[in-house]
């Protein structure tokens, strides 16, 4: 309907002309109303159509109608109007019922959204979902039981908040048992007391290690505890291995529940750092199950270290390459039954958990704790769909950060930015010593070495403060002068 | 609780009723298509897969005697703008000349004068053949078709173009095409109100007003900072998937009350806001419409937000389970290979239920009741 509207100029041409009595007339009020309205220097048809409601319809003749349409539309003069206030009568055609015509476009006082109104639509979008994944989505999803290694440091609060958010929303039953290094410890109290997810906050007595080698070994044995309380208490539902700095899709769990006592998932790696020199992009490395052409799990694509080997992250914020272990964690997911002492139908190739871990043994993946990998079941398509992505980015091991992340006192000194738009900036003098002072500490750390780096740049940064502090010192003292 | 949305539309018309499809030259048909094969894939090729369905269907006599309905196929939507829109001007002659060739060749037409005979019109006002409704509203339907069954996509009550006891189908949608683009039914719906389309004829109606007498725009200036309303005059790749991710989907009026909007919404489980006065949708005798869309008036589209929010969500779920109805989903469709339940099977049952004639179909000797000479001067010149 729109494009034959939008082909009326172009087949108005091929329309022959027809006259009828009458239209002589209105070509002289045409030629009057044109003039008048390059007089007046504005066209009377928008004030007159818009925020008025539609006529009545009277039974008075259509031929000023009609004489709008044979004329082909005026690009360029403004369209005459009739010189009366009313809009022209539409034609009587139909004697009851909708008029043809032009009807004014209404528009209500105060055409803005009411708050009360778009809560009672997100209320319906809540309830029509809900209904929507009784009827299509999974049936008799059994819980989720989500284990999350962390501790307490700078960049804590970015991923817990996020794995959080992502845990509130699933839609099935979720204990999340929660193994924090260190002891249980009040930051990371409060950030799960945020949630309202039953939440087992456990600890574990060691120290979170600064090298990446041994945080992944600590990471596991953590793991490890946490299965060890599911199957002290009997914990029902599918473990699902969820580190605090990943990313997960919320299909992830409806994808698990299809698991019957071990699956595999594809985890999306990003580990990749920018390449100088690199044209174009590789692909994103994935780490998981591998399958023949009729489904059957044949063998894991695991992570190719060797494109790494030198640029590798040795300690925890050392800003190089975070690598993952050759099969992650998070890519597996496990009925807790395969755990449970005794649990009916449990697959024989499944180790006792009272067995593993011990002696020194080191478990690297939940295929240890497997007798037999083959009857592993490959989820998500075989596979093929990523629902999580791994990801490390932590920050320096010593890194100060604000309690809680809570400015307390607020903070009374301000410093501007390099390049501020407010005129209130600080006078220039300042403003370029400070911009000095910062290159000069830029342009250093590239020929210091690692290691001694983090040493100078952290007294740089004391020096920096001091002499920001200076300066702004003497701003306040000029002022207040 | 499933939807039951009126079994009439699981009749089967096989077995009561029979056409008899006329063999007119291909110059009404075939030639016409070969010029501008443009013709199966826009709104209007329902007239075209009409034929082709009747050729085949086991309702179809060879024997014109034992014949309850006879179908002349002309195509008369199809010649093309070089964009692909159809001219109505030479319609009507066609038309006409059409009507004269079968009275002629054949006794069946003088017999009733078209009282048992159907025509295909898909066009904008049906058999009106003009796509500005003050025109078409002038020359009203065309006189020969006075007395015949038209089967048409326009419909709206009290209006010049709308006979009575015509059939009205939904516009060409093409199924292939909707049927690549369906997503997971899991998917949440988080859409509230989608519309993809003009709200301005900047073309045609600068100022507007005019266009959909104003109700566009009016939505528009209305809901154009609200939300809740997805509304846009985008024309985006994933318009069939944001539909089946909308709750509501707008099907306002525009030049004329029908557009394929209505079909797309059905298909896609959207519930289908209907905004036209006194339309009058497809197969409303079989497909209750009221239980299955919301029909706002043109004059509270202002309200639109306040209307839509206040449904009750036992309203909303039951019109959502009505709509995921297959059944439904099928009526509205034109599929090639015709199946069961489709739209041309819908309009063999409304034809079907039209038996048997009556009476005063059959003209007594010497009746005449249609005048040929009626009509704009320019109709009468052969084609």
């Amino acid at each position: 309907m729109k494009q034959t509207a939008a082909q009326q100029p172009n087949r108005q041409a091929f329309t022959a002309f027809r006259s009828s009595p009458g239209v002589l007339f209105w070509p002289a009020v045409h030629v009057l109303c044109c003039l008048l309205s390059a007089a007046a220097g504005f066209r009377f048809s928008r004030l007159l159509f818009l925020l008025l409601f539609s006529p009545s319809p009277p039974s008075s003749s259509s031929l000023h109608h009609r004489h709008l349409l044979r004329q082909p539309p005026p690009a360029i003069l403004p369209s005459p109007p009739p010189p009366h206030i009313h809009p022209p009568p539409p034609p009587a055609a139909a004697s009851n019922g909708v008029v043809v015509g032009r009807h004014g476009i209404r528009v209500r006082p105060w055409p803005h959204p009411n708050a009360a109104e778009v809560a009672r639509a997100h209320e319906i979008l809540a309830r029509l979902q809900q209904e929507q994944r009784r009827r299509y989505g999974v049936k008799d999803p059994r819980p989720v039981l989500v284990v999350t290694p962390t501790y307490a440091r700078t960049f804590q609060a970015l991923h817990l908040t996020g794995l959080l958010h992502s845990l509130m929303l699933v839609p099935h039953p979720l204990t999340w048992l929660v193994v924090e290094a260190g002891g249980v410890s009040n930051e990371t109290a409060a950030l799960l007391a945020r949630s309202r997810l039953a939440v087992v906050h456990l600890p574990f007595h060691e120290q979170m290690p600064v090298r990446w080698h041994d945080r992944h070994r600590l990471e596991a044995r953590m793991r490890l505890h946490a299965l060890r309380v599911i199957r002290e208490n009997q914990l029902d539902g599918i473990i699902v291995f969820a580190d605090d700095s990943n990313v997960h899709r919320l299909e992830l769990f409806d994808e698990v529940q299809k698991v019957e006592w071990m699956g595999a998932l594809s985890v999306g790696i990003l580990a990749h750092s920018q390449r100088e020199g690199e044209k174009g992009q590789s692909p994103l490395p994935i780490q998981g199950p591998a399958c023949n052409a009729s489904g059957h799990l044949i063998g894991w694509h695991t992570f190719n270290t060797l494109p790494y080997a030198k640029k590798a992250a040795a300690f925890v914020g050392d800003g190089a390459t975070v690598l993952p272990m050759k099969l992650e964690w998070a890519g597996f997911v496990m009925n807790s039954r395969l755990l449970w002492r005794e649990a009916e139908e449990k697959p024989g190739w499944v180790r006792d958990l009272d067995e593993v871990g011990i002696n020194g043994e080191e478990i690297e993946s939940p295929l240890d704790l497997l007798k037999d990998a083959s009857s592993v079941e490959p989820l998500g398509n075989c596979g093929k769909k990523v629902l999580l992505w791994w990801l490390r980015a932590e920050a320096r091991s010593d890194s100060k950060f604000p309690a809680g992340w809570v400015m307390d006192p607020p903070l009374e000194i301000i410093v501007p930015a390099k390049r501020t738009p407010w005129p209130e900036a600080l006078p220039d003098l300042a403003f370029q010593v400070i911009a000095d002072d910062e290159d000069h500490v830029e342009v250093h750390p590239s020929k210091k070495t690692r290691s001694s780096r983090s040493k100078r740049s952290s007294r740089k940064k004391k020096k920096r403060e001091a002499h920001v502090d200076a300066q702004v010192s003497d701003l306040f003292n000029r002022q207040e002068k | 609780m499933v939807g039951s949305a009126g079994d009439v539309l699981e009749d089967d018309p096989v077995g009561r009723l029979k056409v008899f499809v006329y063999e007119l030259p291909s110059k009404y048909n075939k030639k016409i298509l070969q010029k501008d094969p443009r013709c199966l894939n826009h709104m209007f090729a329902a007239e075209i897969y009409m034929h082709w369905f009747l050729l085949s269907s086991p309702v179809r006599t060879f024997n014109p005697e034992e014949a309850d309905w006879f179908y002349t196929p002309v195509y008369t939507t199809c010649d093309l703008t070089p964009n692909g829109l159809p001219l109505p001007f030479k319609s009507p002659r066609m038309m006409r000349s059409a009507i004269e060739l079968i009275s002629t060749n054949w006794p069946y037409w003088n017999r009733t004068e078209g009282a048992d005979h159907f025509f295909v019109v898909p066009h904008d006002f049906g058999a009106c053949f003009h796509y500005q409704e003050e025109k078409a509203i002038e020359r009203g339907i065309l006189h020969l078709l006075k007395r015949a069954t038209l089967v048409q996509t326009f419909g709206q009550r009290n209006h010049v173009c709308l006979k009575d006891g015509s059939i009205i189908i939904p516009p060409y949608a093409p199924p292939q095409k909707m049927q690549t683009h369906l997503i997971p039914p899991d998917t949440p719906r988080s859409i509230f109100v989608y519309f993809r389309g003009l709200f301005y004829d900047v073309g045609n109606d600068p100022e507007g007003g005019y266009y959909a007498r104003g109700a566009r725009a009016s939505v528009w200036e209305n809901f154009k900072n609200n939300p809740l309303f997805d509304i846009s005059t985008d024309h985006p790749t994933t318009y069939y998937e944001d539909m089946q991710r909308a709750v509501f989907c707008l099907c306002p009026l525009g030049w004329a009350p029908w557009s394929p909007r209505l079909v797309e919404a059905v298909v896609f489980g959207c519930i289908p806001v209907v905004i036209a006065d006194d339309i009058v949708l497809p197969f409303a005798d079989a497909i209750p419409w009221e239980e299955i869309g919301v029909f706002v008036a043109e004059e509270d589209v202002p309200k639109l937000d306040t209307i839509l929010t206040s449904i009750p969500i036992e309203v909303i779920l039951r019109k959502q389970r009505l709509l995921a109805n297959p059944s439904m989903k099928q009526a509205m469709l034109f599929p090639q290979p015709a199946q069961p339940g489709d739209a041309f099977h819908q309009i063999l049952n409304g034809l079907a239920r039209k038996l048997p004639h009556d009476n005063n179909v059959y003209l007594k000797s010497g009746q005449k009741i249609l005048n040929w000479t009626a009509g704009p001067v320019g109709d009468l010149k052969p084609w």
